[in-house]
Parts: C-alpha cells; sequence; structure tokens
C-alpha cells in the first residue's frame, strides 16, 4: 500500500510542477498577478508530496519490502538499517529521486527567501525550476519509477552492492547532489533574467549566494567521493579521472568561473553574457552528467545499471532544456549593454583571464571524456583516454590560473599599473624561490616536486601577505578585533578559499612525489618497512560481520622501536553477492598517511600485502574542506542581507535596484 | 546575433553524438586481428593429450574457433546453440579450452554435449592472449588461407548465427 | 652440593627438553620478501604495466588489478622483458593483439591529434578571443571625459566619503 501511495504522490508532484511552471511564466508575460501568484504554493506543495514520497521509499527499504523491484534488487534483510536506509539512493531509481528530492529542497529555499524579489523574477525563477522538476518526475514516472512492483515479492533482497556500504556513501551522494542541483538557480535566476531583458548588477547580486552554497556543496560532495574512494577502494588512489568523476568536475570547474564572473557582473555590470552563459553552461554539466552516468555510452565504475531507452529520454531533456536555453540566449544577448569600461591590466581582465582558463580546463576534461565516444561514433576505431592524458594535459593549463590567483586580489578594478602591482608581490615572489631552493636542498627533490612547492608557497604567502595589507589599511588606532570584522565576508571568503587551494596542491605535490608503495609477500611474524617505518605481521582471524565473513589481519606499527599503531586490514566476503572486498587499514596522520592492504593469499597462512607511505595526504583534505568553507563564508557576507534589514526597517519591500556604485576596491 | 549562436550550434553537434553514442557498447573492444593471419598455435589436445593441434592443421577449409572455459557462465548459454549448429555441419569448429583444468573441461563437455572436432588445451590462456581474447565466450571465424574473418564477443545466439555466421562462412566457401 | 630430587629433575630433564624445544623454534620474525624474486624487473614490469589498460576492469591498469586476466598479461610483460624485448616492442605486442583501447595513454596519431593538441588550441584560441573581445570592447565604450565643473564636485563628493573609503 505505501509504495502505491508513494507512487501517486510523484503523480501529484507532477501536476503540481506543470502548475508551477507553465501559468508562472506564462503570467509574467501577460502580467496576470494571479497566475504569478501561483508558484509558490506550488512549489511549497511538491516539495510535501516530494518528501512524503521519498520517506515512503525509505520506508519500503527499512521494512524489507521485497515486493518492491528496487527495494529487491538494491536491499537485503541482513543489511544494517543505516545502509537500509542508504540503500534507498544505492541505485538508478532511488537516486533520481534524491535528485528530485534536492530540487524541491532548493526550491523551497528560492521560494522562501525570495520576498523581497519582484513578482516576476519570482514566478519566473520558480517556473523554470518547475519545468526541470517535469522533467525528472516524468522521466521517473514513465521509464524509472521507484515504486515498481516485483510480483511475485522476492524472498530476500540482492543485497546493496558491498562497494555502497560505506559511511561515504550514505553522505556523497545527497552532498553531490546538492551541489548538481543547486546550480539550477543559478541558471534559473538567468533564464528569468534573459526571458525579462534584464540583465544588470542585480541580476548578479541576487545569483551570487544561491550559486556560492551549491558551489560549496558540489566542492564538498567531490571531496567525499575522493576521500571515500581512497579507503574502500583499497588501492591507494583517490582520483581516477574516471568519466563519472570528471562530469562532476567539469560544472565545479564552469562553477568556480561563473562565481568570478559574478563578482564582476555584481560590481562593474561587466561580462553579463559570458556570466549567463556560464551559468548556462554549469547547470548544463550537471545535466549532462546525469546522463553520462544513467545511458550506458560511458563506463565507469560509477555507472548505474544502463539501459539505452532511458538514456534517449534523458538526451531529449537535456537537448530541451539547454537548447532551449542557449536559443534564448541567442536571442536576447545582442541587446545586452557591455557595462563598466576597463583597462587592460585591471582586475577585470585577470578575472576574464580565469574564466577562458577554467573553461578551457572543463573544456579538456569534456574532450578526454568523450573523445573515445567521438571516434567510435565516426567509426574511427577504440581508444581510451586514461588518467596519463588528463595529467599531461589538465596540469599545465592549471598552472597559470594558480599562478594569476595569487596576483588577482593585487590588481585593483578598471585600470592598475603592474609597477604597483610588482611591488606588492617582489618579495613573496622572492620567498617562493627561497622556498623552492630549499626543498632542492633538503628535500633532494625532483623538478616537478620543487615546482609544486613554489606553486603552492606562491599562493599561501602571496594570500597571507594580501591579508596583512588589508588590516594594515585601517586608520591608526583600530584594534586587530575590529579591523578583522569589518573585513566583509565575502573579502574572508575569497582568501580562506584561495588558501584552500594553496593547501591543496602541497598536498598534492607531496603525494604524487613522495609516496611509495610495494607489494610484499607476509607470514606471521615477517616484518617490512616503508617511510621509516616498520610494519610487523602478528596476527590473522577469521571474523562475522553481519552480512559478510572476513579474513583479518593484525600487523603492529613502529617506527624508533615506538609502538606507532595497530593496523587491521580486512579482506571481505559478502555473502549474498559473493562479492570479495578489500578493506584497507589507514593510520591517518598530519604528515602521513600509513595505507596497508590486503591482495590476494598465497595459501593459508601467506598473503600478499601492499604497504604504502602517503606523506601529507590529508592535506588535500584539508585544502578541499577549507575551500569549502570559503565558500560558505563568502556567501553569508552581509550585503545579501541587507535588503531583508531595509525592508525591516522601512516597512516596505524593495524592488530590484542597482546597488550603488562603490567604487571601493571591495574583496 | 550571429556569433550568439555558436553555442548552440556546438550543443546540438554534442547531442548528434551522444544520440549515436547510445547506440555503440562503449566496453566491446574490436578485434585489431580481423584481416590479419590467424596467430600461429600448436597446444595438445584436451582430450588426448598425446596429440596436439595447431593452426595449420585446418589450413584450407573456412573453420570456427571457439574459446570456452567449464568455468564460465555464459558459455553455459551459448554451448547448446554451438551443439546444434556443429550438427547442421556447416563448418569445423575448433575449441579453445582457456586457462581451464583438463579433467574439468573433458567433463564439462561430457556433460553438456561436444560440437568440437577437437578442443586445444590452453591452460596458461598465452594462446588466448595472441588471440587478444580478453573475455570467455569468444568466437573467431577464419578463412580458407589462414586469414582472421570476423570476431564475435560474448555468447552465440541464433540471431549471430543466421544474421553473420552463415552469410560470411557461405561467402568465404566460395571464394 | 646434595642436590634435591627436585633439582635433579629440573637440571636433567626439565631445562634440557626447553632448551630443545626452544631450538627447535624457527626465528620468525624476518623481513618479508617482495613479490617477485628480482625486484629490478619488477619494477620495469610495473613501468610497462601502468601503461596498459586492464581490460575486463573499471578503469584500471594491469599494475593495479588483482584480475586473472591482469595477472596473465603482467606475467606475458614479465616473460618478454627477461627475454630482452623492448619497451616499445611489448607494448607494441599487447597493441596487436588488443588494439589502441589497451592503452592507458591515449597513441598520438593522426585520429587523436585533436585530443592531444585540442586542449592547447582551445587555450591559444580562448586567449586570441579574449584578446579581440577586449580590443573591440575598449572601441566600442565611449570615453566619457569630464567638464571642470564636473571634475570640481567630483573631488568634493569623494572628499565627503573618505572614511568609508578608509573602512574596507
Amino acid at each position: 500500500m505505501i509504495p502505491e501511495i508513494g507512487n501517486f504522490a510523484i503523480m501529484l508532484a507532477l501536476c503540481l510542477a506543470l502548475v508551477q511552471s507553465i501559468l508562472p511564466i506564462a503570467g509574467s508575460f501577460r502580467g496576470n498577478q494571479r497566475w504569478m501568484a501561483l508558484a509558490r504554493p506550488a512549489a511549497y506543495g511538491q516539495f510535501i508530496f516530494i518528501t512524503f514520497a521519498f520517506v515512503c521509499l525509505v520506508y519500503a527499504f527499512v521494512s524489507n519490502d521485497f515486493s518492491v523491484a528496487y527495494v529487491a534488487s538494491n536491499s537485503n534483510s541482513t543489511l544494517p538499517v543505516y545502509y537500509r536506509v542508504s540503500g534507498t539512493w544505492g541505485g538508478h531509481e532511488g537516486s533520481l529521486l534524491l535528485w528530485t528530492q534536492m530540487l524541491v529542497l532548493w526550491t523551497l529555499a528560492v521560494a522562501l527567501f525570495s520576498r523581497q524579489l519582484p513578482q516576476e523574477t519570482v514566478a519566473r525563477v520558480l517556473g523554470v525550476m518547475g519545468l526541470i522538476s517535469v522533467g525528472f518526475l516524468c522521466f521517473m514516472l514513465f521509464t524509472s519509477d521507484p515504486f515498481d512492483r516485483l510480483l511475485p515479492a522476492a524472498a530476500d533482497g540482492n543485497d546493496l552492492n558491498p562497494l555502497l556500504q560505506d559511511f561515504g556513501m550514505i553522505v556523497h551522494p545527497p552532498l553531490l547532489y546538492m551541489g548538481y542541483v543547486g546550480f539550477s538557480v543559478a541558471f534559473a535566476f538567468a533564464i528569468a533574467a534573459l526571458m525579462g531583458g534584464q540583465l544588470d548588477a542585480a541580476w548578479a547580486r541576487r545569483s551570487r549566494p544561491w550559486t556560492l552554497v551549491a558551489w560549496m556543496f558540489l566542492t564538498l560532495g567531490i571531496f567525499l567521493g575522493s576521500f571515500w574512494a581512497y579507503y574502500e577502494l583499497g588501492w591507494g588512489g583517490w582520483w581516477f579521472w574516471d568519466a563519472v568523476e570528471n562530469a562532476s568536475f567539469m560544472p565545479w570547474l564552469v562553477g568556480t568561473a561563473l562565481i568570478h564572473s559574478l563578482a564582476v557582473t555584481e560590481k562593474r555590470g561587466s561580462f553579463k553574457n559570458w556570466t549567463v552563459l556560464l551559468a548556462i553552461m554549469a547547470f548544463s554539466l550537471s545535466l549532462l552528467g546525469t546522463f553520462l552516468v544513467r545511458s550506458g555510452v560511458l563506463t565507469s565504475v560509477h555507472a548505474f545499471a544502463t539501459d539505452p531507452r532511458r538514456g534517449l529520454f534523458i538526451l531529449v531533456f537535456l537537448t530541451i532544456v539547454i537548447g532551449g536555453s542557449l536559443l534564448l540566449f541567442a536571442w536576447r544577448a545582442p541587446k545586452v549593454g557591455l557595462g563598466g569600461r576597463f583597462s587592460l591590466f585591471s582586475r577585470e581582465s585577470l578575472l576574464l583571464a580565469n574564466n577562458v582558463l577554467l573553461v578551457v580546463a572543463a573544456g579538456t576534461v569534456f574532450l578526454g571524456t568523450l573523445y573515445p565516444l567521438f571516434l567510435d561514433a565516426l567509426d574511427l576505431g577504440k581508444i581510451s583516454v586514461g588518467p596519463p592524458y588528463f595529467e599531461a594535459v589538465f596540469v599545465p593549463l592549471m598552472i597559470p590560473a594558480l599562478l594569476l590567483m595569487a596576483i588577482g586580489p593585487f590588481v585593483r578594478w578598471k585600470e592598475s599599473k603592474w609597477q604597483d602591482v610588482w611591488r606588492n608581490l617582489r618579495w613573496v615572489g622572492a620567498a617562493t624561490l627561497l622556498l623552492a631552493l630549499a626543498a632542492v636542498v633538503t628535500l633532494t627533490a625532483s623538478p616537478m616536486l620543487v615546482f609544486g612547492l613554489a606553486v603552492a608557497a606562491w599562493i599561501l604567502l602571496a594570500t597571507g601577505w594580501q591579508l596583512l595589507q588589508r588590516l594594515r589599511h585601517a586608520p591608526a588606532g583600530t584594534s586587530l578585533l575590529l579591523r578583522i570584522s569589518s573585513l566583509p565576508r565575502s573579502y574572508w571568503g575569497m582568501l580562506i578559499a584561495h588558501a584552500g587551494i594553496g593547501v591543496f596542491v602541497v598536498g598534492v605535490t607531496l603525494v604524487k612525489g613522495m609516496e611509495t608503495a610495494n607489494d610484499v609477500r607476509m607470514q606471521i611474524g615477517d616484518t617490512t618497512s616503508a617511510g621509516g617505518y616498520v610494519f610487523r605481521f602478528t596476527d590473522l582471524k577469521d571474523i562475522q560481520g553481519p552480512n559478510y565473513t572476513a579474513t583479518q589481519a593484525v600487523f603492529e606499527v613502529t617506527r624508533d622501536g615506538k609502538t606507532i599503531a595497530i593496523m587491521k586490514p580486512e579482506k571481505r566476503l559478502f555473502t549474498v553477492q559473493n562479492m570479495p572486498m578489500t578493506e584497507a587499514a589507514i593510520d591517518r596522520g598530519f604528515t602521513r598517511d600509513l595505507y596497508l592492504a590486503l591482495g590476494e593469499p598465497v595459501n593459508k597462512t601467506t598473503w600478499i600485502v601492499r604497504v604504502q607511505h602517503k606523506p601529507f595526504v590529508c592535506w588535500i583534505w584539508a585544502g578541499c574542506l577549507i575551500i569549502a568553507f570559503g565558500g560558505l563564508m563568502a556567501a553569508l557576507d552581509r550585503r545579501y542581507r541587507v535588503s531583508r534589514r531595509k525592508r525591516q526597517e522601512e516597512g516596505s519591500a524593495i524592488p530590484s535596484d542597482p546597488l550603488p556604485n562603490t567604487a571601493t576596491a571591495r574583496g | 546575433m550571429k556569433r550568439f549562436l555558436w553555442p548552440l550550434a556546438a550543443f546540438i553537434a554534442l547531442v548528434v553524438f551522444l544520440g549515436v553514442g547510445l547506440r555503440l557498447n562503449p566496453r566491446e573492444v574490436p578485434s585489431p586481428l580481423i584481416g590479419k593471419p590467424v596467430p600461429a598455435f600448436q597446444l595438445t589436445q584436451l582430450l588426448d593429450a598425446d596429440k596436439t593441434i595447431s593452426d595449420r592443421d585446418m589450413a584450407g577449409q573456412v573453420w570456427l574457433l571457439n574459446v570456452w572455459a567449464s568455468w564460465c557462465v555464459s558459455c553455459r548459454q551459448e554451448h547448446p546453440i554451438l551443439v546444434e549448429f556443429a550438427k547442421a555441419n556447416v563448418v569445423p569448429i575448433i575449441g579453445l579450452n582457456y586457462k581451464d583444468g583438463r579433467q574439468d573441461g573433458a567433463d564439462w563437455l561430457a556433460k553438456f554435449g561436444n560440437p568440437y572436432r577437437v578442443s586445444a588445451f590452453d591452460s596458461a590462456g598465452r594462446v588466448g592472449i595472441d588471440f587478444g581474447v580478453y573475455g570467455v565466450p569468444e568466437t573467431f571465424v577464419i578463412d580458407k588461407h589462414g586469414v582472421i574473418r570476423y570476431k564475435q564477443i560474448g555468447p552465440i545466439t541464433p540471431e549471430v548465427i543466421t544474421d553473420k555466421l552463415l552469410p560470411l562462412i557461405k561467402e568465404l566457401n566460395r571464394a | 652440593m646434595h642436590k634435591s630430587i627436585l633439582h635433579k629433575l629440573i637440571s636433567y630433564t626439565l631445562l634440557p627438553c626447553l632448551l630443545l624445544i626452544l631450538s627447535a623454534m624457527p626465528v620468525h620474525a624476518k623481513e618479508a620478501p617482495n613479490v617477485s624474486a628480482d625486484p629490478v624487473l619488477e619494477k620495469h614490469v610495473m613501468a610497462i604495466a601502468e601503461e596498459l589498460r586492464c581490460l575486463v576492469c573499471q578503469n584500471q591498469t594491469i599494475a593495479d588489478s588483482h584480475a586473472d586476466l591482469a595477472i596473465d598479461l603482467r606475467n606475458q610483460v614479465r616473460e618478454k622483458l627477461a627475454q630482452g624485448m623492448s619497451d616499445r616492442d611489448v607494448i607494441d605486442f599487447m597493441v596487436q593483439r588488443y588494439g589502441d583501447f589497451v592503452l592507458y595513454r591515449p597513441p598520438v596519431k593522426a585520429t587523436t591529434w585533436l585530443l592531444w593538441f585540442g586542449p592547447f588550441l582551445f587555450l591559444v584560441g580562448g586567449i586570441f578571443f579574449l584578446g579581440l573581445k577586449l580590443k573591440r570592447r575598449a572601441r566600442d565604450l565611449p570615453v566619457v571625459t569630464l567638464s571642470e565643473a564636473e571634475k570640481t564636485r567630483v573631488t568634493a563628493l569623494l572628499a565627503s566619503t573618505t572614511e568609508s573609503k578608509d573602512k574596507t
């Protein structure tokens, strides 16, 4: 009964989505107040019904209802409860419902926090988001219904893929989808602005916090995916340039370009066309990612069970949404004004350059991911594009962007002299070179390693120097605390995010340059060493988990005679699917990770063990978290909430007004 | 107006490619051996370890090489179809028993039928590598001059026989 | 002097037994051997294995994978290298049998020129396009010049807002 109710809820949500999209948008063109006013209530209604449907699906999982086909293929009665909940989004149909759930959550947020917007804008934004809802709901109802029955019901389920039975799996998809779907808000704002022919600084100001929060979630989602792959897959890698990883990275790159571009449009009124195009591209890449994972067009560890028919549906949907928005863009763009003037050496130019670099980088990832498809479609043979390609091409491309990142904050808006910038940065440059030299001498490091560290140092030192300069800028006598608190949060956001990138680069450089991996044959009592640590194999036992059996090895790790850790890697066999899984043992540390994974057993007492020493790998994770935090800071900037306070003070709704032209060099 | 249409044009091109891509299989690795001479091999026979079988033994006729193993689940699917096909005596089928145990292979044939004139015993899988085998079952069509003409990846179905194998074999026999 | 029976028991039976047992136990704590006998060859094998894709895995090299086919192919590589084949020849050996798909790093040939040189072309194109756009923009935007009266007004306005300027 419950699954049927859930299914019905989805149908009702579809009706509401249709109401939410067609009438308000039509109303906005005809000036029909009543139609426009339907948007918010429809959005609320959609949220209620989808959430209800989602709860129904979770209930089906938790109550082990194997008469629902989706539950039967993704769950099992021996599966622990928390995995039964996360199993809801472990397969194609359920993850679509999760996508839709996120969409209605964002729609709800927009509906709630848009009181100060003119009714037309609200109608159009919610309308566009409603259209996207319509697409996904139709997709679910017509091709991928999570509530389809399996009759007669299965005695027990097929179990959730063992790789997904993990905490990372519980959190990674929701966060990632929050990011993907969040870009639909920026997209909706862009489309609404194009529809109304009203591309101005106000639009950018409204879009920016939404985009920043979406970008933050996407950063966290990608970070979690990487972090999870690192400990779950068992061979110590954390980024594989897999098709689906790339599918999440591309919107992130374009999203980064977007948030920078929005900053310019908000402050200077420039780049409007470019910013709109980026907003469309970012969301298009999100949708493209959805297509790639579910259509069977590319192979990937992440690909859901594929069905070309579903792929066709998404492709048609993609064509309508993106094709339509690009058509709208082509129609409206020529009429948009150019905004303020700026000279060749100015913050605007540098940000434009940054955008070009990021978009080219995204384009490169796109090319590499889809190239095998292009060749195959043209019958020109079959190749595979793996990490060696991406590393060879992507890294050199990002270097200029990383170097510019440090310089940008020192360059003034509109016009700046390179001599001033040079004066500011020459000591940072000198310090970087000195550090590089020190690295060469002490680490006996390869050129790549030194260069990577130099880039990171350049970014970190320049960012720190920038902060110092700004803090010094206040009138004499102001306390440090006052100086710090008077800097706008968006400025802090920028500094923190840029610093996060520096930290990230340190982690990547040191891991790639100095990590070691060894396959050794060990039996109890044997020792091996890596990175100055000695690993002693002390015990081997069989253990029983809730839905698996495992062989667990116990290792004692010492350094200079002192015991550092006891590590227990396992080789698990999940009974239902008869699937073996390596559960690596990781000893995490600030300056290094020790990574132990069991390979294959040679005989009853001897195993092949892979021992890895990974210096500074946690700096990669720390860097990602710092970047995300920077995004959050920037989104919480007080000026995005000024309108509300002003409204409360003045007691009236503020219509959209362009931001007063501040000539101050705000971050 | 025109230059703003470029993004749309590029997008349409992409959609066309993706549409075509829906019909392709990204996991299928086409064989580079098509049109090349069959890799030379000489192995003992599965059912008679004293005798050998080599590619030269089949020269002058069109023949099929079917790669199979007793541990292979998909081979079970295609086997009855192969047995039927062998009865029609259209073309000799030589088996390549890949990475298997001699007794296991023999037992499997005894149980499910033996469509092969001879089965070659490739326990190490080296000959399989020479043929570019990466997944079992795979089937090769080889012509009178010892040139590989077609590779079937995955189990043989009745449609594959009628649509691909029979016409090709007929054509090769005529030459 | 006068050894008790207990003393005798210990010295003549238990102690020797203990010593016998202890001497029979092998010393276990040894340094674990690497998987292969020849670490130099093994490193070489892994270097080549990292260029070859595991065809039955999802996006892994035959160096990383534990699949049967990966192990077989690694063994083949090891054999060929031990026989003295060059790196290039070993890789060609694999490509002859499995096609370009087996290369983890896509080859540079006519069909992949766009792949390898595309990004660089995008970059150059992007910068060129950017430069063009900036020039056109500078040309299209009117230059604003202020009259004397307007200039004094501007100075006055800026002077009155100095504190807000410092506050950023």
